[in-house]
């Protein structure tokens, strides 16, 4: 059950009650001006009640909102995108969706996870769980950006890497590794935003990046909030503890230095206003390879060293 | 000829004296083994060869020549979320230090190994099950950093639960930043050797473990990314035995050799001259000072 979905159903009735009065008043002479602007104001106020000051948790359950845009969106608001297949080796894995594509104009080699919409296709998707094909996948793709000097670009969107068994067998750390050292010298600009759930090192695989923006409403934490209160615990169900605890909102990661720039989203969250939403990511994507391009090769391969290097330092003694 | 630093730093932190006269239980097979023998064995079990977890001491011990010189050892970490459960997480760690006489989740340092010098970090389950946070990542940055200015080969024993939840996305992060050094050190042609021992899993695993030129592991240890409790749960059934094991990894491809405790050191040795050849550094280059403003290893020509 998702806290957000259920809170919103008041709103939503409300939204359908007003929607209904405007049609009845359109139609009928009666003045019900008082009646909507009464209710409308009512609206308001729930919406900052439920949206105004949300905690971790809900803020997990914003990001998991069944109706939030997610990878494939993005993609197609891109000019154009021409889908890139598979690992050379095993098979395509469709947690993952990448390919050539136009940003504005400019060339970026486009990768995002997704989670899938409707069931059959969140079956498909697994989830938005990659595989260890899918970050080799994005290992293969990285090295032809480089070799070809296109930015890349990521959009991250999952609970974490595919935990089964045919994973472990494939080596999913291996895959995960070889992904974070791929990126780790990259010979371009990386741009990686997590639109959603950034969960564990199957996100970070995707996440090592001279820039990294980030949704108002995202998450991004070390583990799921279940896993982390799996392992502490040994109880998934106090997921909503470790959500609180973890520091995983936005600002969090903007105040630990994490996140670079954080993207507002319309009251309600982006699926509210999924196409505005995609197109302000997409507009601060831009902004971002703007600023990068400009770096020399060398430059910009130093900074992000110097970018990672220091995190987590300044808190040691 | 001084104390070796190794020697130095393992009696200063021994293990209870009362608890080292003790028998042990073997966990695998229940045999009950004087733990003098036990050590004098390299901590394997001699009935069924079942290979105890090593204090990162008691590692090093084993496998340099003489001396031991440690860096970053002096480096704590501090409390970035104030996170608490049942305790605060800094008295967690205090715990920690006491119980393992260990101040971090790994030791890093330099060394000889058969005549070779190298840059070593061991990892140790006994600290937070060898979790990384900051002070792991920066250690292991910092070795291989230094690695790379002394061109040294680098050694990394690996034992890790993942990373360390008690310093959140921090902890996440320095898979990227190990990443990141490992690669610089790399790519100025450094040789890497990775050993993975019971147990290395999440983010070690998917970090700088699964980085190295060559990847050992040690006989029966438990190697993977997601932890076999989450898989269970995931797929509702019980996994093989063998499953996750050095044995089963090598089966699929994942890894270069599985070796036995008792032939670890031999075979470090014969992949350091495989992968070194001619431009094996000198012996006693280790001792050169540092071109930056770390602490200089104190003295390891021998
Ligand atoms: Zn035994």
């Amino acid at each position: 059950m998702n806290v957000i979905v259920e809170r919103e159903k008041g709103l939503l009735e409300l939204e359908q009650r007003i929607a209904e009065l405007k049609s009845q008043a359109a139609q009928q002479p009666v003045d019900m001006t008082a009646e909507i602007e009464g209710l409308e104001a009512k609206y308001a106020q729930i919406q900052r009640d439920i949206f105004g000051q949300m905690s971790p948790w809900q803020r997990v359950n914003m990001a998991r909102h069944p109706k939030r845009p997610l990878g494939s969106d993005y993609l197609a608001a891109l000019d154009v995108f021409d889908e890139l297949h598979g690992d050379r080796h095993f098979r395509d894995d469709h947690a993952i969706v990448a390919g050539f594509a136009k940003l504005k104009g400019r060339r970026v080699m486009a990768i995002a996870q997704d989670k899938g919409r409707d069931t059959k296709e969140k079956v498909r998707r697994n989830f938005g769980m990659p595989a260890p094909e899918g970050y080799r996948k994005v290992n293969r793709l990285v090295r032809l950006a480089a070799h070809l000097r296109i930015p890349v670009i990521t959009f991250i969107d999952t609970s974490g890497a595919d935990p089964g068994i045919g994973s472990e067998e494939r080596a999913q750390a291996e895959a995960i590794a070889q992904s974070l050292y791929e990126l780790a010298d990259a010979r371009g600009p990386i741009v990686a935003t997590i639109i959603g759930e950034g969960g564990s090192g199957g996100a970070l695989a995707l996440g090592l990046a001279d820039r990294v923006l980030m949704l108002e409403h995202a998450v991004y934490s070390v583990a799921s909030p279940e896993g982390a209160a799996a392992i502490l615990w040994g109880d998934a169900a106090r997921a909503e503890e470790a959500a609180t605890r973890l520091k995983l909102t936005s600002d969090d990661l903007l105040q630990f230095g994490i996140v670079d720039e954080v993207i507002p989203e319309p009251i309600g969250g982006a699926h509210r206003d999924a196409v505005g939403t995609v197109a302000r990511v997409l507009a601060a994507v831009d902004r971002a390879l703007d600023e990068l391009v400009q770096i020399p090769v060398d430059e910009l391969r130093d900074r992000r060293y110097r970018k990672f290097r220091r995190i987590g330092s300044g808190t040691i003694s | 000829m001084a104390m070796p630093e190794w020697l130095r730093l393992r009696r200063a932190n021994p293990i209870d004296p009362d608890q080292a006269a003790q028998w042990t239980k073997c966990p695998k097979c229940a045999a009950m083994i004087y733990r003098p023998d036990l050590a004098a064995n390299l901590w394997v079990c001699p009935t069924c060869q079942h290979h105890f977890r090593m204090h990162a001491f008691d590692r090093i011990s084993l496998l340099v020549d003489s001396d031991f010189t440690e860096i970053g050892g002096e480096l704590i970490p501090g409390d970035p979320l104030g996170w608490t459960d049942k305790v605060p997480y800094p008295q967690k760690l205090q715990r920690d230090r006491e119980k393992s006489k260990l101040t971090e989740g790994v030791v890093c340092g330099f060394a000889s190994i058969g005549g070779c010098p190298v840059a070593l970090g061991v990892m140790d389950f006994n600290f937070r099950g060898g979790t990384m946070g900051t002070v792991v990542g920066e250690r292991i940055a910092l070795l291989f950093e230094s690695a790379r200015e002394r061109k040294l080969p680098c050694i990394v024993f690996t034992a890790s639960g993942g990373a360390r939840m008690e310093e959140g996305m921090l902890a996440l992060m320095q898979m990227a930043k190990t990443t990141l050094t490992v690669r610089r050190f790399h790519d100025a042609g450094g040789y890497y050797i990775s050993v993975l021992t019971d147990p290395t899993t999440g983010g070690v695993s998917a970090s700088f473990a699964f980085q190295a030129d060559v990847v050992v592991a040690e006989a029966r240890a438990a190697i993977g990314f997601a932890g076999r409790r989450v898989i269970e749960q995931t797929i509702r059934q019980k996994l093989p035995d063998n499953f996750q094991t050095a044995e089963f990894l090598l089966e699929k491809g994942a890894i270069d050799m599985v070796v036995e405790r008792h032939e670890l050191k031999g075979r470090l040795v014969r992949l350091l001259d495989y992968g070194l050849g001619a431009q094996r550094p000198a012996n006693g280059l280790a001792a050169q000072p540092a071109t930056d403003t770390r602490p200089a290893p104190a003295e390891s020509r021998s």
